[in-house]
């Protein structure tokens, strides 16, 4: 079960930001900023965190859709790095992306058939029983209508259209399938088909999922273990079960208390442990020194600006970046639940309030 | 097919006053479009009183935000909109008030929050013009009085440093404060009557918890009545004291909050709930997904427009595939074929175990 598929170290992605005639860099957006992970064959890794954080970002760079600026990707014993366009076809055999937006990420002038059959295509792939046959395997697979071969992805729902590319991204067979928000831009109905298929298809086909969303009640649903970005870094990884029942890093656990709970009879105890955040995600451009989360954090002391905390292994096994882990007895104490970090979150909150720099 | 009665004979659904603080009653909402009439909101009436929250929610392209655009007169614009039914608020109905006055409340007695903050503010004013703008509509005054009023306010919902960031335009905000500042020029004149039109969708949940916490206690200052509309069954499960559920058009379950999350009757509702993973329960081994895909407004089903997706179309006879199912129940209302202690007995001994 945990052979490693995917082991990332010190994953690196600096975009440059050039300025003036000779387009000379002045700044870089540092939008993956040293992450590791280790993603195991037949795991399903969640990779979850706000608007900017990376997650994108890290699964281009894991498919090797972008170029890392440092750090090493290796994929099943396989320096991936920086290989170059010959073996880069070859890893796009075994891995394969999916993307949020079914809308853009199909060519509308193109018909299913030729979406779908473009991979084996390109990759010269022989199909014994024809082109057509293979690609109305592939759709029926994923719940399509095989007749539907020539339509075009207009005539398709938005579910139907995640399936297509779902159909496009199994044709080679991958091994690994990154799938960037495969179902955020769903409604809620079509959203739970498609999770189903997935989980339907990486047991029929052994596949391993790296799970990119936002949403952390999706992510629990289809994860083995999940990993937490902020800015750039990732700042806990643990089981799904560990992570969602002790959250150990501080931003871990102010997400976690944000997700709005669907029981109006519980409403008032989950306001009462809301650990609440002040103010915005810092600029990845000007990261803040030592650890990111510190002008947000509420239990931030003088180290935490100027001393980066590693990724480090805690007693029970959740990997956390940070030099106070919040522990049972705080989210334990003065009653259920978080009440206690929320309580200090509160006080730490009242005093930026009353005493604005 | 449903007969299409020409909107205009459609006549009031009740000729007694309004009760409520805000009545709508029979809301229709068709436009002309090329492709054929598209019946975005077809008979749907609520009621919702001062203090309170109604949470509208269904999945994308079921009326939502057609309904909340009707209440404002937004519609009165388009040549190709159609809208009748009855729509009272604080005693006087607005459907055939005239333009001026509707424009007088709107902004005012009622205003709206938007989902994507950056299309209703304009890129070449200040945050602070446009706060003043709103609020010297209503109230004149000098430019200097309503500007300390907009600082207030901008500080009001946690802008930082509101003196300074007044003169800001609206790209130099991130999202999250610029949903703020759309609250805070929603808020500028004390509306009695506050519309979010999923005002969180594209926010993060740390900020959709900021901005949640925000209208709660602007409401509970004000005493506002707000109506939260959103395809997020957590967002109003935090906030809403009744609820609309919305397919296709029309109003299918509608009850206190507790009740439609509890004892949910319309089998819509149990699909909704039955896809959604959600924390505050074990993992469960699959979702519960509603088969198929929602209806073209255009061309609805027969009968219950939910028939071709629905498990249970099969228990009434024919009724679920050639009669409309009409809004019945009093405190908490559904529209399903199925009589009511059947739909009961089903929620108990086969919806609820699997959710
Ligand atoms: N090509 C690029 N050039 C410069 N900056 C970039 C580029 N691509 C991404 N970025 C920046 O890198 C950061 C991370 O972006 P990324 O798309 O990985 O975020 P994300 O976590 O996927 O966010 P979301 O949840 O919004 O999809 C952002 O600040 C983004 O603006
Ligand atoms: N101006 C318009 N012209 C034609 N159709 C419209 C117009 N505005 C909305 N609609 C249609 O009305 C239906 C309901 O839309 P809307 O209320 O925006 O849905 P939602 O529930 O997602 O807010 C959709 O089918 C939409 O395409
Ligand atoms: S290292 Fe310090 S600032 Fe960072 S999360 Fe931990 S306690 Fe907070
Ligand atoms: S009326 Fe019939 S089809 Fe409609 S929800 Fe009830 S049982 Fe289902
Ligand atoms: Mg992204
Ligand atoms: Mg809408």
């Amino acid at each position: 079960m945990s052979t490693p598929l995917l082991e990332v170290t010190g994953l690196q992605k600096h975009f440059p930001i050039t300025a003036g005639l000779l387009r000379r860099q002045v700044a870089a957006v540092r939008a993956v900023d040293g992450i590791d992970l280790t993603v195991n064959k037949g795991e399903t890794l969640g990779l979850v965190g706000e608007s900017g954080c990376g997650k994108s970002t890290a699964g281009r760079l894991i498919t090797r859709i972008l170029e890392p600026t440092g750090g090493t990707v290796t994929f099943d014993g396989q320096d991936i790095t920086h290989i170059k366009r010959g073996p880069l076809r070859d890893l796009r055999r075994d891995v394969q992306m999916i993307f949020q937006d079914p809308y853009s990420s199909l060519n509308p002038r193109h018909t299913v058939g030729t979406i779908v059959s473009a991979p084996l295509q390109i990759q010269k792939i022989p199909t014994p029983q024809g082109l057509k046959k293979a690609v109305q395997e592939l759709l029926e697979l994923v719940g399509l209508n095989p007749e539907h071969y020539n339509r075009y992805p207009h005539e398709f729902s938005g579910g139907q259209r995640q399936r297509i590319g779902i159909a496009r991204a199994l044709a080679l067979k991958p091994k690994m399938i990154v799938a960037d928000e495969p179902v955020s831009a769903l409604d809620v109905s079509i959203q739970a088909q498609v999770v189903n298929l997935l989980d339907d298809l990486q047991r029929e086909l052994d596949l391993t999922y790296l799970f990119i969303a936002h949403d952390l009640s999706v992510v629990r649903h289809i994860s083995d273990r999940v990993a937490v970005m902020y800015l750039g870094k990732v700042v806990e990884v643990a089981p799904r079960d560990d992570l969602y029942a002790h959250p150990r890093h501080p931003y871990t656990v102010a997400l976690m208390s944000a997700v709005p709970v669907p029981d109006p009879s519980r409403r008032d105890k989950a306001q009462r442990e809301r650990v609440l955040l002040t103010g915005d995600v810092p600029s990845p451009i000007d990261p803040p020194s030592g650890c990111r989360f510190r002008t947000r954090c509420w239990k931030a002391q003088d180290v935490c600006a100027s001393e980066q905390p590693p990724l480090t292994v805690l007693a029970d096994g959740h990997q956390v970046a940070c030099h106070f882990p919040v522990s049972d007895e705080e989210q334990h104490a003065a009653g259920s639940g978080r009440s206690a970090a929320a309580a200090q979150a509160r006080d730490k909150i009242a005093t930026v309030v009353a005493d604005p720099e | 097919m449903t007969t299409s009665v020409p909107v205009t004979e459609l006549g009031p659904a009740d000729l007694s006053p309004p009760k409520s603080f805000l009545e709508v009653r029979d809301l229709r909402v068709q436009f002309a479009t090329d492709d054929g009439i598209v019946k975005s909101v077809d008979g749907v009436s609520f009621g919702l009183e001062r203090g309170k929250t109604l949470g509208i929610v269904g999945e994308s392209g079921s009326g939502k935000s057609v309904t909340s655009l009707a209440i404002l007169g937004l519609h009165r614009t388009r040549s190709n909109a159609k809208v009748s039914g009855e729509i009272w608020l604080d005693g006087e109905e607005l459907i055939k008030a005239d333009n001026e006055r509707v424009r007088r409340l709107r902004g005012r007695k009622m205003s709206m929050i938007f989902q994507d903050p950056l299309s209703a503010m304009h890129p070449y004013f200040t945050i602070g013009q446009q706060i003043v703008e709103a609020y010297r509509i209503h109230h004149g005054g000098s430019k200097k009085a309503a500007k300390q009023k907009a600082i207030d306010m901008l500080a009001r919902v946690g802008i930082p440093q509101p003196s300074r960031r007044v003169d800001d335009y609206p790209h130099q905000f991130s999202g999250g404060m610029r949903q703020r500042a759309m609250i805070a020029m929603s808020l500028i004149n004390n509306p009695e009557l506050l519309i979010a039109d999923e005002p969180t969708t594209a926010l993060d949940v740390t900020v959709q918890a900021q901005i949640l916490d925000l209208i709660r206690d602007l409401q509970e200052e004000f005493g506002s009545a707000v109506i939260m509309i959103t395809h997020d069954l957590g967002v109003v499960a935090e906030l809403a004291d009744d609820i609309l559920v919305m397919y296709g058009g029309k109003a299918i379950e509608r009850g206190p909050a507790e009740a439609v999350f509890r004892t949910p009757e319309h089998p819509y509702t149990w699909g909704l709930l039955g896809s959604m993973p959600r924390l505050d329960r074990e993992v469960r081994d699959r979702l519960n997904p509603i088969k198929g895909t929602p209806p073209s407004l255009i061309n609805l089903p027969s009968g219950c427009s939910f028939h071709p997706r629905c498990p249970y179309a099969g228990r009434n006879g024919d009724r679920s595939f050639t009669e409309r199912p009409e809004l019945t129940g009093t405190t908490h209302a559904v529209a399903c074929h199925m009589p009511p202690e059947l739909r009961r007995e089903i929620f108990i001994q086969e919806v609820s175990p699997n959710l």
